[in-house]
């Protein structure tokens, strides 16, 4: 094993994503205490020129048409061969749709232990102590590593920002990192074909736009009392946005999503009303000038992260506010 | 199409959560449990697919407290079959023992498909769907948002949900092991007089469970993150807390800069 800390580069429509950056930043730090390189795995088609603006001691390029697209098998079988050759300490991959699909069953491939939704990883006397969320980010726990492993990584975002440190640093690289090529598995017999592509219809609303978010999750509690966050929203002069099981639930359409898998969003306020607070929601709060959180229970991780709380019910404060607001402006 | 649906009981996040006496654990004896809601939705999205396909749902759970209610439930949803494995080993907490487990008996169960949810909320060694995969040597691909049968059964399409409401469509090679983010309908609802009849029919398939536990992983301690109750909570009743949210917005200048009512 070597004390390398390899970073799979995740890119998109020919971009690289933010949270690549962000693992770079860590790997350079954790290659500093192991000993070894930061290195940037690069799987792709034609995807040279994304290598230049790595910031990595290293840049492992592997290229082949098959790769052209994320399909989780064909990155599995990559990664894998990497591995296999180069035996890095530390394998780090976003905890995003990518590396949920990839991670689980590139750990077992390789008989290396896996940690998910970390969100601190440090290097303690040759040990890998890495903290990750669990139980929606209820809790934390720490775990302690001799060898080598894979750790898909949180976004720093807002819990690491307003919480325990500053956030990590985005650096592209000024200058071009050294690229070896890697040679691509055989990738002729995946069971898995890339179709097609598709971009999220923004809708009537643009809520990454928008400067007033009024946000409700779980405890709107039905599409009838969505009228409440609307009122609000219209005395402020925003929108309303939802959480995850709000859109599951069919109560707001899917360009209202804020988190992981919806948009990402930085406005002036956000008045988070009936939304827990976990980790994937977070993911999609790029640190609003003012967040404010309605929820009737106290332990609420959302409350660790908002500048103001209050644990009323929100079928009493949105309207109440709504009324307040009339009365200043009156 | 034969469709295996892997259930698993969860924490209830409403209740507070205490830690065990060493610190390594929650404290598992008073805890409410509950279906996974990411199962909850892999479940509607295999009752439709065999609703489309002709083909059948088979749900499967490790012997856990208070299982046999989720497991009724979807039999009263539809599943034609329910399967508890019995006799597991203590630690469970974690994904990868259960994978193994799991992995084993489905291995032998001659299933085209399995779905279960894209995560739980006990991931700490990464989500169960991937694990399977990777212990039955199967196509894999996670945070699914809609499952849908190919002519000739040989394959699934499956839209794949990424950052940014993006969505990939893939075309994955049966069988495979499917993470599913969301069904493509909300879950159905199953009237209480419908879950007695599966109760009173009984139906729950009792087997032991393969002797194939996987590494737990070590866990020095949980604990509750540093920033709680960072936030400045706003004290009275509703009238209070709204009256000084407005007084709030006017200081920060967000009402009147914006167009609101000020």
């Amino acid at each position: 094993m070597t004390g390398d800390v390899f970073v799979l580069v995740e890119h998109h429509d020919g971009a690289v994503t933010e949270s690549t950056y962000e693992l770079l930043a860590r790997a350079r730090s954790l290659a500093a205490a192991t000993g070894g390189r930061a290195v940037a795995c690069l799987l792709g088609h034609d995807a040279r020129p994304l290598a230049d603006g790595l910031a990595a001691d290293a840049v492992l390029l592997m290229q082949d048409e098959a790769l052209a697209a994320f399909v989780p098998e064909a990155y599995v079988a990559a990664l894998a061969t990497l591995l296999q050759a180069h035996d890095p300490r530390l394998l780090l991959i976003a905890n995003s749709t990518v590396g949920i699909d990839v991670a689980a069953p590139l750990a077992v491939s390789s008989g290396r232990p896996l940690i998910a939704y970390c969100e601190a990883l440090a290097i303690e006397d040759e040990t890998l102590v890495a903290t990750s969320q669990v139980y929606g980010g209820r809790l934390r726990a720490e775990i302690e590593l001799r060898g080598p492993a894979i750790v898909t990584v949180v976004g720093s975002g807002l819990a690491v920002s307003r919480g325990d440190g500053e956030p990590l640093p985005v650096v592209e690289s000024a200058s071009a990192p050294a690229i070896e090529l890697a040679s691509a598995p055989d990738l002729s017999g995946l069971r898995t074909r890339f179709i097609a592509r598709h971009e999220p219809d923004v809708g009537d609303v643009d809520i990454a736009r928008e400067d007033v978010l009024v946000s409700v999750g779980r405890g709107i509690d039905g599409a009838e009392n969505i009228e409440l966050a609307e009122d609000l929203a219209e005395a402020l002069g925003g929108a309303v946005s939802g959480s995850r099981p709000v859109i599951d639930a069919g109560w707001l359409p899917k360009a209202r999503q804020v988190g992981k898998s919806g948009q990402r969003v930085k406005p002036r306020l956000y008045l988070a009303c009936g939304i827990s607070g976990a980790p994937e929601h977070l993911e999609g709060l790029a640190g609003p000038e003012l967040l404010v959180a309605i929820n009737t229970d106290p332990n609420a991780p959302i409350f660790d992260v908002a500048d103001y709380g209050t644990t009323e019910d929100l079928f009493d404060v949105l309207p109440a506010l709504v009324e307040a607001l009339h009365g200043a402006g009156a | 199409m034969k469709i295996a649906v892997v259930l698993r009981q969860t924490v209830d996040l409403v209740e507070e959560l205490e830690l065990s006496e060493d610190g390594t654990d929650i404290e598992r004896e008073y805890v409410t449990l509950k279906l996974s809601e990411w199962d909850e939705q892999a479940l509607e999205e295999a009752l439709l697919l065999a609703e489309e396909t002709g083909g059948e749902v088979g749900v499967i759970a490790l012997d856990e407290p208070d299982v046999e209610q989720i497991l009724y439930t979807a039999l009263a949803k539809g599943a034609a079959h329910a399967t508890k494995l019995m006799g597991l080993p203590d630690d469970l907490r974690w994904s990868g023992p259960r994978a193994a487990i799991l992995a084993e008996w489905l291995g032998g169960g001659g299933f085209d498909l399995v779905l279960t949810g894209v995560q739980t909320t006990e991931d700490l060694d990464g989500q169960i769907s991937g694990l399977l995969a990777g212990r039955l040597g199967l196509p894999h691909a996670a945070a699914i948002i809609g499952v849908h049968a190919d002519d000739g059964g040989h394959t699934v399409t499956v839209e794949q949900e990424l950052a940014g409401g993006v969505v990939h469509e893939l075309a994955v090679e049966l069988p495979a092991v499917i993470g599913v983010q969301s069904s493509r309908r909300p879950p159905r609802y199953v009237p209480i007089s419908r879950i007695r009849a599966a109760i009173s029919a009984g139906g729950i398939e009792e087997v032991a469970a393969p002797a194939i536990p996987g590494e737990a992983i070590g866990v020095r301690r949980l604990f509750a993150p540093r920033s709680s109750s960072q936030a400045e909570m706003l004290v009275g009743d509703a009238d209070a807390v709204a009256e000084r949210l407005a007084a709030i917005l006017a200081e920060r200048g967000i009402v009147s800069r914006l167009g609101g009512v000020a």
